[in-house]
């Protein structure tokens, strides 16, 4: 039965054995797309295309020459990565409208995979946030709001009020990412990693979120933000789902000189992965303030099943935790003022009807373009370039940074292997509690727990562990090894196969698409 | 008082990004009120990191031309252009000083 749970590798086999068709696979995923559409996590549909490719999937697979596992898969697209001939908005008004004249070198790579491209997903404008809440299409919405196992948490008082109003955040900033995957709208989607963005709203949303190590996949074409920091993120439903995913992704880029030139070998995770000679590291600066008691339980026992699996488990000490958000501050905005620059107006992107001056002209168009979270940014980031404060404050974070960087080495170097921590401070908030703090404050509360691995360019993974007692999805974190991501996902693979984590039964809200839901709920494939 | 109007008016130039209002111009005050907290560390010593992949050489590619000829596609997204050129407004024209320019800092 192709039970929703699945992961794609039995699609994969459905498709090869002719049980379902690319074609009825992509008309499934739009519909439900349709459907889900109060969720916002989508900001373009690109259904003509889309069936398109999947039509010349379905060709492949009846000549028995699929390009793939990838083959006829449908996946989503943060709206940060160009996509040759969709728009892409990185929901800002400075890009509305802006056609991309080329794929990024992930997009391209899934193309030739026979990958069906969907659409692009909601963000925080130009990736800035924690929430999924400050792009200019709206909020994204969390999937598991609407989840029988959160509706019956909800505290029965407020069935009174308006049900619709009590909906939770998905995290950021690739929200949209995480709630597409997570409704079952698509297998896999690409999100991007800076401070945590796409392992942050993975654990919201109950999926698993990959940040691969720095310089493992290609950011040509993903729009920047840091460039030392950012990397393509990935989520799926399952670990071997991220297996595979990375294994079409990783490796050299010629157009991103920024890529190691390693060769990279794809990997298939073992069935039965074996934890028993792994030394498990606990960082105890992870038990940071405002970690709420039931993930701090959570994390305990999740400690306790590596060691009755025969893992060694133990504390170890990342002392310069506590200053990555404040150096991530610094360094953040200093690369986003310069990575900003290039939207004036000129060439792409909204323009101002401005025509006094070239200055004033951009001076406009980015008044009009961006928001106050990007705007905010560019102007501190300036502030910490200026002649007077760069070795203040940019030097400094630098430095901050080889400490932070080095605080993993020297653990990784006395024979750890694996770190697990905790992904976020609790579970999903309510979008009226979100907003009442504003993005720079979210930002550095939520991210406190991710951030570290972005600084060391570290691996890090988000894996479903349990429902909180609201009802809603808690992750846990693997950081592995710098390259190491066969190993990290093997010991993520072992947890997911321990924990179980139990499948969103998402109430059907429109009746009138009663009958989509239906079909998909019975489809069987074995 | 470090964030004083004539550093604000300097931002404002080299951003080409406006403060807007009250609220952004707290925003900054606290924004380096937070990065402040760097000062607590000792550095002494240490190096800056410019990349963690700072132990490797960056890929070069040979120096040949290997793609081009897209000056239809580029030129789609640009709103004003003539030809194959892009029409940008005069240069060279600084920006209007403080006191002309539409700018929320003018009341301080």
């Amino acid at each position: 039965p192709l039970k929703r749970g699945f992961c794609r590798f039995q699609v994969s086999a459905a498709l090869k054995e002719g049980h379902v068709t690319a074609t009825e696979l992509c008309q499934r995923c739009l519909a439900l797309i349709k459907s889900t559409k109060f969720l916002n996590a989508y900001i373009t549909v690109a259904e003509e295309t889309a069936l398109k490719q999947a039509e010349e999937s379905e060709k492949r697979y009846k000549r028995g020459k699929p390009l793939g596992v990838l083959d006829g898969i449908p996946i989503a697209v943060k709206d940060n990565f160009n996509t040759a001939g969709i728009e892409t908005t990185c929901a800002s008004n400075m890009l509305k409208g802006y056609i991309s004249p080329y794929n990024a070198t992930v997009v391209q790579k899934l193309l030739d995979q026979g990958a069906v491209l969907l659409g692009k997903t909601n963000l925080d404008e130009f990736a800035m946030g924690s929430g999924s809440t400050d792009g200019v299409f709206g909020p994204v919405r969390n999937p598991w709001s609407y989840s029988r196992q959160y509706k019956e948490k909800c505290d029965p008082k407020s069935h009174s009020e308006d049900e619709d109003s009590n909906w939770v955040i998905t995290g950021g900033s690739s929200g949209g990412s995480a709630a597409a995957v997570s409704s079952y709208t698509c297998f896999a989607a690409l999100g991007s990693d800076t401070g945590g963005s796409t392992r942050n709203p993975a654990a919201h949303c109950g999926v698993v979120g990959l940040k691969p190590s720095y310089g493992l996949i290609s950011r040509h074409g993903l729009i920047p933000l840091v460039n030392s920091m950012d990397v393509p993120g990935i989520l799926t439903r399952c670990v071997d789902d991220a297996a595979a995913v990375l294994g079409s992704l990783a490796g050299h880029d010629p157009k991103d000189s920024t890529t190691i030139q390693d060769s990279f070998k794809p990997f298939e995770l073992p069935d039965l992965p074996d934890v028993s000679k792994l030394l498990i590291g606990i960082p105890k600066e992870y038990h940071a303030p405002g970690l709420s008691s039931e993930i701090l339980a959570l994390w305990s026992k999740a400690a306790d099943l590596f060691k009755n699996a025969g893992a060694k488990v133990i504390e170890v000490s990342l002392p310069h935790t506590c200053y990555s958000i404040v150096c991530y501050h610094v360094l953040c905005t200093a690369e986003v003022a310069s990575n900003m620059a290039r939207f004036d107006g000129l060439e792409y992107g909204h323009r101002s009807d401005l025509k006094k001056s070239t200055e004033s002209m951009y001076a406009a168009t980015r008044r009009e373009g961006f928001n106050d979270v990007v705007r905010g940014r560019i102007l501190s980031g300036n502030y910490f370039l200026l002649k007077q404060n760069y070795e203040k404050y940019f030097i400094k974070a630098q430095k901050v940074r080889r400490l932070i960087a080095n605080d993993f080495l020297k653990v990784f170097g006395s024979g750890v292997d694996v770190l697990l921590t905790p992904t976020t401070l609790s579970d999903a908030l309510p979008y009226k509690e979100f907003i009442k703090e504003d993005n720079r404050t979210r930002s550095a509360q939520d991210d406190i727990l991710t951030q570290a691995a972005n600084m060391a360019g570290l691996p890090a993974v988000n894996v479903p562990a349990a429902l909180s007692e609201r009802g809603l999805p808690v992750g846990l974190q693997f950081i592995g090894r710098s390259f190491q991501e066969k190993q990290l996902l093997t010991v993520a693979k072992w947890f997911e196969k321990q924990v179980k984590f139990p499948m969103i039964q998402l109430e059907e809200v429109n009746r009138n698409n009663h009958d989509v839901f239906q079909h998909q709920k019975s489809a069987s494939f074995s | 008082q470090v964030v004083t109007v004539e550093v604000l008016d300097h931002l404002e130039q080299l951003a080409l990004v406006d403060f807007r209002d009250a609220e952004g111009v707290e925003r900054l005050k606290k924004a380096i009120q937070f990065a402040d907290q760097l000062h607590e560390v000792n550095t002494e010593g240490v190096e800056p990191m410019d990349s963690v992949l700072e132990d490797r050489c960056l890929y070069l590619r040979e120096d040949d031309v290997t793609e081009g000829n897209c000056t239809s596609e580029l030129l789609k997204n640009a709103r004003e252009k003539v030809e194959e050129y892009f029409v940008a407004p005069p240069g060279n024209i600084p920006l209007p000083k403080l006191e002309e320019r539409e700018t929320f800092l003018k009341g301080s």
